[in-house]
């Protein structure tokens, strides 16, 4: 739990949100180098759908990263969003898109300004609030990925590469996990471990790798097959070496398919578990709880939508466009095309 | 056939026990059973309160082997755990005292009335017009279809109950948006909103993956066979494609078959259904830790049924399949 604690500061955050940028950006650039990657990148830049998805999530990511890096002020800590969007002013209360006035029937009182989406329960700026909670939604999705990849890629490889008793205690091991359905085990271990972004990434990361080490296993069943692993062996490489120089780089294109479209699923969850109220703790801005805070203002008169549609919006917008990349990159990806 | 159902009930056993295990190792040695007695019973519960609690339940046994002079040594909180969850003895809630094997069997039947009808009505709905996007074979209903049905998965459960209940319920101003009634046709009444709102929230996952499965099963010799000896198309579709298609269907559906009997978390406590879902969400906010225990074990069991119960629908279906 010391952990959980470590990473509630500001400077542990913001070093978290530089080296998880630069781990991608050193991911992309180490990939850019091998001819599979760039025969598909070629073929992804001819489709305009891709592109467009693509677009859009570097969009989420700029503004989940300027969420996620934090300055000293004299008013406490501070995040560059925040900082940004200093000169949007603080309601008392409700106010519709674009009004003038507050939302009250009887007694409305000019606004300080206008707000483009509106402003919810507490007078804060809808749009900056859907922003803000870009952070959470990228938070649960990077730091599950950091757990769950490794861990999947790791003991799928080892399955699939060693078989016999390896892969019984392996296979034991996920099926066991798996057999527990998915949303009784993530409520069971965030009930245990307590709420938080931490712990919720711990409990998808848990149920997470079943699937990854799945997929690994039986494609390394199939590129053990190869000759050029064989050829490895016959040059008296290690097992390590060929794990890590030959058949990594071989099962790489569909770990990141499985990442991109595992992080539309991570965005998801963390809605659905922060509406469930085990999810981001009280006071982070997620679009979950947006969602759960705004059910009963559909049943007020005047009608107030715009805290519902902007979370939702926001949160369609980015789990859309990683579907369809994903499914652009499959494509790019088959040989059969 | 028989021999193969003992053989894999067997394989089963590991498995059961290895769930044991983790649902032992995360609600005792995680969290210790102190710890659950002071957030069950609140941060200020007086020691003697705590103590009887955890008697009560056996919790305050030694973890592993019992060491103490006089008292056998199998007599631990482990070993104990273990025979209970064998022996089906759920035990009680941590809230209300009352026997979980109850709780459990009177939350079955709404939950099933939810989830049947729904699954139901959304696999006919979804084999349907995956059916039809492949009779139809136009590229651009296609790539529009298939638009439509990421578009469908990426919204969450709960916006389409949120915006479906404000739907019906205040535009247009329709039947029962919320509560539940066991009295014949009324009850179809509460149902139809929750129901037709899980087949809608599931049929863009459902639709693409069935789409899928008929476009592979399309590209087979013996439909090219078919379709030079001159049938039809929608006899294609019909006789063939469905007939083939549905083998791979089965190990896609019949799994998630008994499942159905835990219901659905969030709409049945959006719609006041007291089926499985809604006891389970109640369990969560108290927090319970008996249920969500409890509902893990079963929970796994019934996902080892739907394993057993594909098996013999696979060999059902496809008369080259032989169980032995």
């Amino acid at each position: 739990m010391a952990i959980m604690k470590l990473l509630d500061q500001m400077w542990v955050q913001n070093l978290c949100a530089i080296l998880g940028f630069a781990l991608l950006g050193a991911m992309v650039w180490s990939l850019s180098r091998s001819e599979r990657w760039t025969a598909a990148w070629k073929r992804l830049r001819r489709d305009r759908i891709g592109l467009c998805s693509l677009g859009v999530i570097l969009l989420y990511l700029v503004v989940g990263g300027l969420e996620s890096v934090s300055v000293n002020t004299d008013s406490g800590g501070r995040t560059l969003l925040q900082t940004f969007t200093k000169f949007v002013p603080q309601e008392r209360s409700y106010a519709a898109p674009l009004a003038a006035t507050s939302l009250s029937v009887s007694d409305p009182k000019p606004l300080l300004g206008r707000h483009l989406l509106g402003t919810d329960a507490l007078g804060r700026d809808t749009l900056v609030q859907t922003l803000r909670a870009t952070r959470s939604a990228l938070w649960i999705g990077g730091l599950t990925s950091l757990i769950y990849i490794p861990l999947g890629i790791l003991l799928g490889m080892l399955s699939g590469y060693y078989r016999g008793w390896v892969d019984d205690a392996i296979q034991y091991l996920y099926s066991t996990i798996a057999a527990v359905p998915e949303i009784l085990m993530l409520v069971a271990i965030l009930l245990v471990l307590g709420k938080g972004l931490g712990t919720m990434a711990i409990a998808l990361g848990i149920t997470g790798w079943v699937g990854m080490a799945r997929l690994i296993r039986g494609e390394t069943l199939r590129q053990v097959e190869r000759p050029y692993v064989a050829a490895a062996r016959a040059m008296g490489q290690s097992d390590w070496k060929i794990l890590t120089n030959h058949l990594l780089p071989n099962v790489m294109h569909l770990v990141l398919i499985k990442f991109v479209l595992g992080f539309s699923g991570l965005v998801l969850a963390e809605a659905v578990l922060s509406y469930l109220g085990v999810g981001a703790p009280v006071g982070t801005a997620s679009w979950g709880a947006m969602i759960d805070a705004s059910r009963s203002e559909l049943s007020r008169e005047p009608l107030i939508w715009w805290n519902l549609t902007s979370a939702s919006g926001a949160l369609f917008i980015l789990v859309l466009a990683l579907n369809l990349l994903g499914d652009s990159m499959r494509w790019a990806f088959d040989p059969k095309n | 056939m028989f021999a193969y159902l003992i053989r894999r009930l067997f394989f089963f056993v590991p498995i059961v026990f290895g769930v044991m295990l983790l649902t032992f190792v995360l609600f005792f040695v995680v969290q210790s059973p102190e710890a659950t007695a002071r957030r069950v019973l609140g941060q200020r519960a007086n020691p003697k309160a705590v103590e009887n609690w955890l008697h009560n339940r056996g919790y305050d046994k030694p973890l592993l082997v019992n060491h103490n002079p006089g008292e056998p040594w199998h007599d631990s909180l482990f070993l104990h755990q273990m025979g209970r969850l064998a022996t089906f003895d759920l035990g009680a809630s941590d809230v209300s005292g009352r026997p979980l094997r109850d709780v459990f069997i009177q939350g079955a039947l709404p939950s099933l009335l939810l989830t049947l009808p729904a699954f139901m009505a959304g696999l006919a709905l979804s084999v349907g017009l995956a059916l039809y996007l492949v009779f139809i074979r136009n590229a651009k209903v296609d790539l529009f279809a298939s638009f439509l049905c990421v578009a469908l998965m990426s919204i969450p459960v709960m916006v389409y109950v949120i915006f479906g209940q404000f739907l019906v319920a205040q535009v247009l101003n329709y039947f029962p948006a919320f509560g539940f009634e066991l009295q014949g046709w009324s009850t179809a009444k509460f149902l139809l909103l929750p129901v037709s709102l899980m087949v809608v929230s599931g049929l863009g996952a459902d639709v693409r993956l069935f789409r899928a499965l008929f476009i592979e099963e399309m590209g087979q010799d013996y439909i090219r066979t078919a379709r030079s000896k001159g049938v039809s198309t929608p006899s294609i579709l019909l006789r063939h494609v469905l007939k083939n298609g549905l083998i791979n269907l089965i190990t896609l559906v019949v799994a998630s078959l008994p499942f159905l009997i835990m219901g659905s978390l969030l709409l049945e406590n959006f719609f006041g259904i007291p089926g499985l879902g809604n006891v389970l969400f109640s369990a969560i906010q108290a927090p319970d830790f008996a249920v969500v225990q409890a509902s893990v074990f079963l929970g796994s069991l019934l996902y080892l049924g739907g394993l057993l119960l594909t098996d013999l629908c696979y060999a059902w279906a496809d008369p080259r399949i032989r169980l032995q």
